[in-house]
């Protein structure tokens, strides 16, 4: 008898109990660390689905960038959770609710416990798509990202850059054109600077890695792009580098660089190809990794501008 | 019971606590915390689909994987956004508090 399903069950009772601590710690700062941790065992249920590009993800982005923003935006907010003047809840505001969110979670149960038989699926299809322009590629999450679902991979990178505008645009009117505060604002510990010094080129290593190899192996543009968005973070947190000014050319170029390369390839199908984000199939391979590699550019500019923030209000001398 | 089964119960349970917390918690943060319990919740439900739906020699259905993996990166992005607005309501009113009420005090003695 395997031993698998013990597995499976601890890891259920696990990721529902740290999720639920993170819900009813009492200290703020509790509740987003055990969110870390829960986001960190979440990937561990997604290997067990068959989905290492999900738990790559989730681990990468859904636990660490969530987790660098929301341990950023704890700190400095604890200490004003004591100068809110909020009612706690009722009683009565608390059963309602907790009867209203259990009915919810029973008939969502229910729903999965009577699935049909016969599931549905779009597997067939995107073989199709997989062995057609997605040719060349090992992976066929990547094929359906890039390939077979590769408008919403362009749409999905303009709401990354939307997403910067608008926390860009948050900021106060004068402070437009500066740089956001720095991530970390007391100085870094010797021991944080030797590890940023070590672990960057190391890490940037590993994302580049990570990425190449996202073509036939779990891996790809988002987690490669997490990854290296996470070095530069690490180095801004040792301050081995500052946050770039928000009006640099630099910056903004590379933001745009993934969506635009993605759309004028789309275009281009239309006269190479025959149809609107179509590729050649001889050439798919080396226009997919094209497309990936300026893709990997945006997500890694992206992902730490959205954890630092509105521009500072004083401009950085 | 399958290893899909179980995982989408775990999905459905995350939902629940999540949106209990939604509107138990007072702090906007806490909100936020509950939201993205909710929102992995979802995927999760989302991601047993994909398990159930192998064909075509594939151990599992790849779009709804691809199309998670397109979602836990705008939820990021969602989350970012709600944290600068968090942040921007604090600076301007000197109050973490989603009451209205509470905005209308003076938070002057914070600057005096």
């Amino acid at each position: 008898m395997s031993v698998l399903p013990f597995i499976d069950i601890g890891l259920s009772i696990l990721v529902v109990t740290v999720a639920a601590s993170t819900i009813f710690m009492q200290e703020l700062f509790a509740a987003v660390v055990s969110y870390v941790a829960y986001g960190l065992l979440l990937a561990f249920v997604w290997i067990r689905l068959y989905a290492p590009d999900v738990a790559l993800t989730e681990a990468a982005i859904g636990s660490g960038v969530t987790g660098v923003l929301l341990i950023t935006a704890g700190k400095r907010l604890v200490p004003l959770s004591r100068t809110t003047t909020e009612a706690e809840p009722t009683l009565t505001l608390r059963v309602f609710a907790g009867t209203f969110a259990a009915l919810v979670a029973c008939a969502l149960g229910a729903a999965i416990l009577v699935l049909p038989d016969e599931p549905p699926s779009l597997a067939p299809e995107a073989a199709v798509a997989a062995s057609g322009a997605g040719a060349g590629l090992g992976n066929p999450i990547t094929a359906v990202l890039i390939s077979y679902r590769s408008f919403d991979t362009m749409l999905e990178k303009i709401v990354l850059i939307l997403a910067v505008v608008a926390v860009w645009s948050i900021g106060t009117d004068g402070a437009w054109g500066n740089a956001p505060a720095q991530l970390r604002q007391a100085r870094p510990h010797p021991e944080m600077v030797f590890l940023a010094q070590v672990l960057v080129p190391i890490g940037t290593l590993i994302g580049i890695h990570i990425f190449w190899v996202g073509a036939d192996a779990p891996g790809g543009a988002f987690q490669g792009g997490a990854l290296l968005a996470a070095m530069w973070m690490m180095a801004m947190m040792a301050h081995l580098t500052e946050p770039p000014r928000i009006d640099v050319r630099w910056l903004r170029l590379a933001l745009v660089a993934g969506p635009a390369v993605f759309l004028i390839v789309g275009l281009a199908g239309v006269f190479m190809a025959g149809s609107f984000f179509a590729y050649p199939p001889s050439l798919a391979k080396p226009i997919i990794l094209f497309i990936e590699t300026f893709m990997v550019l945006s997500i890694a500019a992206a992902l730490p501008m959205l954890v630092a923030g509105p521009p500072n209000e004083r401009p950085v001398p | 019971m399958t290893t899909a089964a179980l995982a989408g119960l775990v999905g459905a349970a995350l939902v629940g606590f999540g949106l209990y917390g939604l509107i138990v918690q007072p702090h906007p943060l806490r909100k936020l915390l509950a939201f993205n319990l909710i929102g992995s919740g979802v995927f999760l439900v989302f991601g047993i689909v994909a398990r159930r739906g192998a064909a075509a020699g594939f151990p599992f259905d790849p779009v709804p994987q691809a199309m998670v993996i397109t979602g836990i990166v705008v939820a990021f992005a969602a989350s970012a956004v709600a944290v600068a607005l968090i942040w921007r309501l604090y600076s301007e009113t000197g109050h973490v508090t989603l009451d209205p009420d509470a905005w209308t005090e003076p938070s002057r003695e914070r600057e005096s």
